[in-house]
């Protein structure tokens, strides 16, 4: 691999983004995408927890290699994301309990949004070096964030809207999701 | 419990809380995996083998683990069987474990699994936890069969392989890219919905 840092970051924030074009993350994405106030505090410590992990994967990637124990590689990320989740959770609920609230049971699920062990998972099997990875985690969850605020803007309009109560719900938020999709397709190609 | 509350707690996962269409869980591996009918079965038995495994340990141990670290554990053993599906279709098949790619080892944070395991294992002795586990992974199979299979006929023109509508097909592609799996799903969404609705609307009292 000799993807630049830059190419690695907008390439995960646009071309291929983690929401949009692969798929990951998918639960936050229409569970707490209803209300543009937590829909952002939502994506940065998703963020968050994502660059930890994936500082933390690419020693304990080093360290498994060494001793030749790559098959406890996932049972290891898994832990570490979760204690990094418990960490940003202790320091929300420290410094701001009102968003705590707000996000209730969304912020613990971090630790099974796909979209963290993702990027570990990701970042391992593509081979990428210490800068690479720190900038593959940044760029993945940005683009994270940028999902799932557009998104949140779009259904915060909707709400005003006349939609059929048919399609109101799940349904109204994937074919959301699908005509966001499609647009992001556009950017194909930028970043290699 | 008796029989007929075993025969209801399968079929559970199957209709009334089918994972995919009714509680929309598991998102992330049925929009990705499900682009050909072949690839939506191997996943849908892969998280078979995982849900039932974990939900039976989880149940054997659910007295003996204290409430405070549960999820933790919980995880720990998903994330074991998982490993050994991941090895285990490395061995079977090179080219599906390709296709299926991280996909696999993001089957320890489908929500389904860690959903079953905190809400219907830890409270429920091994053969009723696992009895649901397996209704759930049958309705979960259900669900990305019914995407794997529109999407396949849609963008390729094929069904499992096998080539439905001859040469003059125009394939649909946008189907097998990302886009199409949300609006496949959206369409599946909205016939359920207009089910529902119908069989509410004629006020039919008997139950399924």
């Amino acid at each position: 691999m000799h993807d630049s840092a830059f190419q690695i970051f907008v390439n995960a924030l646009l071309a291929n983004n983690f929401v949009l074009a692969m798929f990951l993350g998918l639960c936050p994405f229409l569970g707490v995408s209803g209300k543009l106030d937590t829909a952002f505090p939502m994506g940065v410590a998703t963020t968050f927890v994502m660059l930890v992990a994936s500082l933390c994967a690419y020693g304990l990637n080093l360290l498994l290699t060494a001793f030749h124990l790559e098959f406890l590689r996932l049972i290891s990320y898994i832990v570490i994301i979760a204690s990094a989740v418990q960490l940003v959770e202790m320091v929300l609920k420290k410094y701001s309990p009102g968003l705590f609230r707000a996000l209730g049971i969304y912020l613990p699920l971090i630790t099974t949004n796909c979209a963290v062990l993702g990027v570990a998972l990701f970042q391992t099997a593509r081979e990428y070096d210490f800068v690479q990875s720190v900038t593959f985690s940044i760029g993945g969850g940005a683009g994270f964030t940028l999902a799932l605020v557009l998104m949140a803007s779009v259904r915060e309009r909707l709400q005003l809207s006349n939609v059929p109560d048919l399609a109101q719900g799940t349904a109204l938020s994937l074919m959301l999701a699908g005509i966001l999709s499609l647009s992001f397709m556009g950017f194909a190609g930028l970043g290699g | 419990m008796s029989a007929p509350a075993t025969w209801d707690e399968f079929m559970e996962g199957i209709w009334r809380q089918n994972p995919v269409f009714v509680m929309v869980l598991g998102m992330c591996p049925t929009l990705a995996v499900t682009v050909s009918g072949v690839n939506a079965l191997s996943m849908g038995l892969a998280t078979l083998f995982v849900l039932v495994c974990s939900c039976g340990l989880v149940s054997l141990m659910r007295n003996i683990v204290p409430k405070e670290v549960r999820i933790a554990v919980y995880i720990v053993i998903i994330a074991t069987f998982v490993t050994v599906v991941d090895y285990l279709i490395q061995a079977i098949s090179l080219a599906l474990y390709d296709a299926l790619g991280a996909f696999i080892q993001l089957i320890v944070v489908n929500c389904i699994i860690l959903g079953r395991a905190e809400a219907h294992a830890s409270r429920n002795p091994p053969l009723p936890a696992m009895i649901n586990a397996l209704g759930m992974s049958f309705g979960f199979v259900i669900g990305l069969l019914a995407l794997g299979t529109v999407r396949e006929i849609l963008g390729a023109g094929t069904l499992f392989g096998v080539s439905l509508f001859g040469a003059g097909f125009q394939p649909w592609v946008i189907m097998v890219l990302p886009p199409g799996g949300f609006f496949v799903l959206g369409a599946w969404l909205l016939v359920f919905s207009w089910w529902a609705r119908r069989k509410a609307k004629r006020g039919s009292t008997q139950n399924a």
